[in-house]
């Protein structure tokens, strides 16, 4: 139940008068710019504009340092940000078979034409603690060769237009022994538009996971391979680098490309028995996040794969990641943190009914007891 | 007005949106009398993807958008939608694609667009020379069984 | 694009679409009430007030369908401008622009779903004038009765039997307006 409550406003005031204080931190420790976040704290950034589901690197850096980088506190920030923004049109398709990788590889194919493109990754790092980022101004080890090496996208030798990186599941596809994903148009339902309804088709799933929270979309993946609803999934290829955004423009009747968004893409292949349909194949589950959300990414596709159980005629085994409604019902950490942290606001009321009904309940016992005796 | 193909427009339109607004203020600091038809208006932008890449389109998240329109003295119309919030960038965007429909297209190509696209390029080419630099070849080693 | 498609837009779109909104509400709000806005120049032969609705209350994700003489060039080029609005069958309107003949019959138009009676359409009708003398109005938001020259009333009096499913209405004459939603009941004449 709900109840207004007043007063308090002095205590509430210097509450976020302190909260502003203590986000700054000690005053002789320089003041963090929205710069910095955004170029040294990229990947936070990467979060929040995936969860937050919008693509805007200053915004997000901006709410991270507001948020004192209380991630999904800055989340919530974007989402409300969000929604004082008109609607002004939607992109088509991107086309990710046109990126600019920067980290490309898959684990089922190690000669892939073009070839494995580790990136920046933390893949193959010791993970120790480097001491030398702690001692100011250190200079930047091992510079990455700005020789001109023979690039995966310079194959005119131009470095100019960037040619097509193509997808490892094309070269399955050519064999037919994985599903085929065609082309399809059709305007894609928006659960930021229309009230999430279930069963939810396969468009709404993906657009909930790639914004939903990474802990969450990690720890049902995670399920899947313990044998939670088994998928056995092979990462097919997970790429990451930069797409072109196009609009079709109203006012010109052509389509322009309006900007550049980096994209984590990753593909699963998964073993499938076949069905009465179809014959044993590969099936494939779909991860695609803003940013570089490489784990998001991986984990997204395998939950992908997992809720497909029933289009691809397996069984249901009760798992939490076949189960659309716990997946999309739970997956919202707005949401979640949201109906969580209300419960410590508050519930005067409701708590003063539970107290009456436990002091009569006590009362009642105790004089059925004293009757007996 | 010259001649404008589509095509060019297209894709003089992309160099201009994708260009750094601080970028784009230096190569054209001055804009052209005027007048807006649309002013500077930020917006969102539905990105969409495709399952598995290929296949049937979702939607993938939103980012932030900026489009604007304007009419220069002599006629011409130049609309810009460009990414970012920056509302200098689209009237300076749509300023330029209005310009290039004009004669002062060869020197606006010189003045702003090669420029903005030889930037693009050597970025480009900068990122995809360090993406080389990280390749690899994954040998299989020789395993027991295989002697 | 039809260069005058350009023009017609609010040059100051927060102050502007804030009041016509404001207007528009008041209109539903208070039916058979007559209200006044400006802002919008839209091609012929929309009138300013179907012009500021639409801009107020369109945008790409609502569908807009054109009826009759507003189905011409300069208007499509118009909405493609200024509101991103596809341009839709009847049948899948969320708005619909036209004189009454023209929007007949209006049993084509959505009415909503029991578990979404908001997904139906709005209809602006255009008319010649808008006075408050005709077929009496009662219901929600009207104190006592009040009267508007309505274009008939059969169909208004079945829109209202259909409640909570129905269409919503908002008469335009020039820059005037008003407003008649599904809730008004209608005297029979």
């Amino acid at each position: 139940m709900y109840v207004a409550v007043k007063g308090g406003e002095r205590a509430i005031d210097n509450a976020h008068a302190w909260l502003a204080e203590e986000r700054r931190g000690d005053p002789a420790v320089p003041e963090l710019g929205i710069a910095q976040i955004r170029e040294q704290m990229a990947l936070a950034v990467n979060r929040v504009m995936a969860e937050g589901s919008l693509y805007d690197p200053d915004l997000a850096a901006l709410a991270i340092k507001q948020a004192r980088g209380d991630l999904i506190e800055a989340v919530f920030l974007i989402r409300a940000y969000r929604t004082t923004l008109p609607r002004l049109a939607a992109s088509n398709p991107v086309d990710t078979g046109a990126m600019a990788v920067d980290r490309r590889i898959s684990a089922t194919f190690k000669d892939l034409p073009g070839g494995q493109v580790l990136g920046p990754t933390f893949d193959y790092t010791h993970r120790l603690l480097d001491f030398t980022l702690m001692a100011d101004g250190a200079p930047l080890t091992d510079a990455v060769p700005h020789t001109p090496v023979p690039s995966p996208r310079g194959r005119d030798g131009r470095g100019g237009e960037t040619p097509r990186v193509p997808h490892v599941m094309g070269f399955l596809n050519r064999d037919g022994l994985i599903e085929t994903a065609l082309p399809d148009d059709t305007p894609p339902p928006d659960l930021t538009r229309e009230p999430l309804e279930l069963p939810a088709d396969r468009a709404l799933r993906l657009q909930a996971l790639t914004r939903g929270d990474e802990g969450f979309v990690l720890s049902l993946a995670y399920s899947t391979q313990r044998g939670y609803g088994r998928t056995h999934a092979f990462v097919g290829e997970l790429r990451i680098g930069i797409v072109a955004v196009e609009v079709d423009i109203p006012e010109l009747g052509f389509a322009v490309e309006i900007g550049e968004i980096e994209l984590t893409e990753c593909e699963t292949v998964n073993q499938f028995r076949g069905s009465r349909t179809e014959p044993p194949q590969f099936t494939r589950g779909y991860g695609l996040v803003m940013g570089q959300s490489e784990r998001k990414a991986i984990a997204m596709s395998l939950v992908d794969r997992s809720l497909r159980w029933q289009e691809l005629g397996e069984d249901f085994t009760g798992a939490p990641a076949q189960d659309e409604e716990f997946v999309l019902m739970h997956c919202d950490n707005i949401q979640a943190t949201g109906f969580l942290e209300h419960i410590k606001l508050p519930h005067y009321v409701d708590f003063q009914a539970e107290l009456e009904l436990v002091r009569k309940l006590r009362a009642e016992a105790q004089a059925m007891q004293e009757a007996a005796e | 007005m010259t001649d404008t193909s589509p095509l060019d427009r297209k894709k003089w339109m992309a160099t201009l949106a994708k260009a750094s607004p601080a970028r784009l203020a230096t190569l054209f600091p001055k804009m052209p009398p005027h007048r807006i038809l649309r002013q500077p208006e930020i917006g969102a932008l539905m990105v969409r993807g495709r399952m598995g890449g290929t296949g049937a389109a979702f939607n993938l998240g939103e980012m932030t958008v900026t489009r604007a329109s304007v009419q220069l003295e002599t006629g011409e119309v130049g609309h810009a939608w460009v990414q970012g919030r920056d509302r200098q960038h689209a009237l300076r965007a749509a300023a330029v694609d209005a310009l290039l429909q004009t004669d002062r297209k060869a020197d606006l190509i010189a003045a702003v667009l090669q420029p903005l696209e030889a930037e693009a390029q050597a970025g480009r080419a900068v990122r995809g020379a360090k993406a080389a630099a990280t390749k690899v070849d994954f040998f299989t080693l020789m395993r027991g069984e295989d002697t | 694009m039809i260069a005058d498609a350009l023009t017609g837009g609010f040059t100051d779109a927060p102050l502007q679409s804030a009041r016509a909104f404001r207007e528009i509400l008041e209109a539903l709000a208070r039916p058979g009430t007559i209200r006044q806005v400006s802002g919008a120049r839209p091609p012929p032969p929309l009138s300013t007030a179907a012009g500021v609705v639409l801009l107020v209350l369109a945008d790409p994700t609502t569908g807009v369908h054109l009826a009759g003489a507003a189905d011409r060039p300069a208007v499509r080029d118009w909405i493609a401008f200024h509101l991103g609005a596809p341009l839709v069958r009847a049948e899948q309107a969320d708005f619909a622009v036209g004189t009454w003949t023209a929007l007949h019959p209006v049993t084509r138009f959505r009415i909503g779903r029991p578990d979404y009676p908001d997904r139906s359409a709005t209809l602006i009708v255009e008319c010649d004038r808008l006075v408050n003398h005709g077929p009496a109005l009662t219901g929600p938001g009207i104190e006592t009765a009040t009267w508007l020259n309505l274009p008939e009333t059969a169909a208004f009096r079945a829109n209202h039997g259909l409640f909570p499913l129905g269409f919503d209405t908002v008469f335009t004459a020039g820059d005037r307006l008003s407003g008649l939603p599904r809730t008004t009941r209608v005297e029979k004449i």
